[in-house]
């Protein structure tokens, strides 16, 4: 039951985790209809300008900040010099422009970093484990991990539904020709969307850190992920995206932890030692088929065009 | 694709068709055998591009999990070989069959759906065919799985011979870049390009759209297959990385980089994209680092790719 419980809020960390990522994509593909590979290259340098940041200041929450600001300016940097030319383009040509950026900054990293993996210590007050409700304890740096994603999440909603810019955002998302015509200064508006994505992929590439290594190719696996997120909660939709998050990472960590006992239950024990680790791995991607089979148009899609 | 004019995108043609035709005796001539294994790969890569365009280029069809087909054609010889079947007259057909089934089923489950969703759930099945190898204990898992002996064809041709397997390649190479100009220019196929540009009008005039997409899909899955057979075979090894999404986008970075929607742009992208690979890698360990914005560079001012350079250019 212990087990259970703990597994449930792993799963709904992973799940905050993933929104994080998801949201930026989601509002770039949304607004500036724009397929971003390169996502998860922003999550990998969150990770690494932390890694790094961290190192340099001793202190784990200045160099989180310094970091988060160095992925939204590299951002949107990016976006200034190379993406913002590649709006309007066939989705296969952005495709193509960013599995080249990919390249490149898997292997800019290496350059600078080394082969090697990085690892980020965490400061002594994050690693003691809490009580959450009696008899169970739970890592207070995933407990951390949980309230600041749900804190961004819920400030994300307030700036898209709330606020001035949310309204360009929103009104940019469902016609970016009229909002232009209005006299918004579409450019700008691409390029600060493009920046809280990125920094918002980085927020989740430095908050992963400490749990997995820092390594290249860190940022593939979860863009792909978060892809899948995107696609089942409807393009465009932040409040899909959340949905789709938190269901595909609960989804995924209880698949991972329960389904090898379940298939033991029912197969035998060496097909079940086989087949349980392909079954929970392609969890996920089942889901996004059946969805996809079942409702095209994702589970929450964003409002009609 | 209308009759070949000598514009100079044919003449281009033409000349890497022959290139590629003398090089085993430029390699034996010069002793440079690294050339020869190197080109095989390229050959080969270059059909299971040539057949990624089939769908991409002529059926706008953004299938970004093509990679996996490159995988079951390299497993089913593999499997086999491990089981004992030797012979290439079981392995290969095998391994189209198995190709083309595969391709069935994801294209009639994908093609309910568009645009970044089908790139998306075709990316979705390649990875469920990644994860599948990798839980293959039997058979290497994520390690992967030597093929110690090639396929046997009876004594009709040694695949061991790096000469005869080069021709091998050379030839499946020829004859699915004949098969997909037969395709594209008989009735079929204009209906597939059809369908492309307007599928609303496809289905007004009495067309079932999706059936004549799928045929294409598993054609060029099947293809794709055979082009997987030939690389175990060259590489003597199979394992689920040929599978992993990257791979899928390398394919796709051929298909655009030579020119998407020209019969031979797919084999001259993986040439250019192959052969820079390799010179970058000799030059820098961070070949990447060049490669990577050369894409984005290629993208930004090259629309066409190599192809659509080259008409450009023939045209003034």
């Amino acid at each position: 039951m212990y087990l259970v419980v703990e597994q449930l809020l792993n799963g709904l960390q992973f799940g905050l985790l993933l929104f994080l990522l998801a949201a930026g994509l989601t509002l770039v593909f949304g607004i500036m209809d724009f397929v971003n590979l390169a996502h998860g290259s922003l999550y990998m340098m969150g990770a690494y300008f932390a890694a790094t940041f961290v190192g340099w200041t001793g202190s784990f929450v200045l160099g989180a900040l310094m970091a988060l600001g160095a992925t939204l300016l590299l951002g949107i940097v990016l976006e200034f010099v190379a993406l913002r030319h590649l709006y309007g383009r066939d989705h296969l040509d952005q495709v193509l422009a960013t599995f080249g950026l990919i390249l490149f900054f898997n292997d800019a990293v290496r350059l600078i970093w080394g082969p090697a993996g990085l690892a980020l210590p965490l400061p002594a007050w994050l690693t003691v484990p809490v009580q959450i409700i009696p008899g169970v304890y739970y890592p207070a740096y995933r407990l951390m991990i949980i309230v600041v994603a749900l804190l961004v999440a819920a400030l994300l909603y307030l700036v898209v539904m709330r606020t001035r810019i949310g309204m360009l955002i929103r009104a940019g998302a469902s016609n970016r020709e009229m909002i232009g015509a209005l006299g918004i200064n579409i450019k700008l508006l691409f390029t600060l969307v493009f920046g809280l994505g990125a920094a918002l992929a980085g927020l989740a590439g430095l908050m992963q850190a400490p749990i997995l290594t820092v390594q290249i190719g860190m940022g593939e696996n979860i863009l792909i992920l978060a892809f899948v997120i995107i696609v089942i909660g409807g393009i465009g939709s932040i409040r899909g995206a959340f949905m789709a998050a938190i269901f595909v990472g609960i989804i995924d960590t209880m698949g991972r932890a329960f389904l090898p006992d379940l298939l033991r239950k029912v197969l035998s024990g060496a097909a079940a030692s086989t087949a349980a680790p392909a079954l929970s791995s392609m969890l996920i991607y089942l889901l996004m088929a059946i969805v996809l089979i079942v409702r095209p148009e994702g589970l929450f899609p964003a409002a009609k065009r | 694709m209308k009759m070949p004019k000598l514009s100079a995108s044919t003449a281009v043609a033409a000349a890497v068709c022959a290139a590629l035709v003398l090089l085993p005796v430029y390699s034996a001539v010069t002793g440079n055998i690294f050339i020869l294994t190197m080109f095989t790969r390229i050959v080969i890569l270059a059909l299971a591009a040539a057949s990624l365009n089939l769908i991409m280029g002529y059926g706008g069809m953004m299938s970004f999990g093509h990679a996996a087909y490159l995988g079951i054609g390299g497993y089913a010889v593999g499997i086999l070989a491990a089981e004992g079947f030797g012979s290439g007259f079981i392995q290969w057909p095998v391994a189209l069959v198995v190709s083309a089934l595969f391709a069935l089923v994801v294209g009639a489950l994908s093609l309910r759906t568009r645009g970044v969703y089908f790139i998306m759930i075709t990316l979705a099945f390649a990875q469920m065919a990644y994860y599948i190898a990798s839980a293959l204990s039997r058979y290497g898992g994520d390690d992967g799985l030597t093929v110690y002996k090639r396929s046997d064809f009876a004594g009709l041709i040694n695949l061991s011979n790096r000469t005869q397997f080069y021709y091998l390649c050379l030839a499946c190479l020829f004859g699915g870049l004949y098969l997909i100009w037969r395709i594209v220019n008989s009735r079929f196929g204009l209906v597939v390009q059809g369908v492309r540009s307007n599928e609303q009008r496809m289905q007004a005039i009495g067309f079932h759209a999706n059936r004549y997409r799928l045929v294409c899909f598993v054609i060029a899955g099947t293809i794709c297959g055979l082009a997987g057979a030939l690389l175990a075979n060259n590489t003597d090894f199979v394992s689920p990385a040929v599978m992993y999404w990257t791979r899928s986008g390398d394919l796709m970075v051929m298909v655009i980089l030579g020119g998407m929607g020209s019969l031979f742009g797919p084999v001259i992208g993986a040439i250019v994209f192959l052969v820079l690979e390799e010179l970058l890698s000799q030059f820098t360990e961070y070949w990447a680092l060049i490669m990577g914005p050369l894409l984005l560079l290629i993208v930004l001012f090259a629309r066409g790719g190599i192809m659509g350079l080259l008409g450009r250019m023939s045209r003034g």
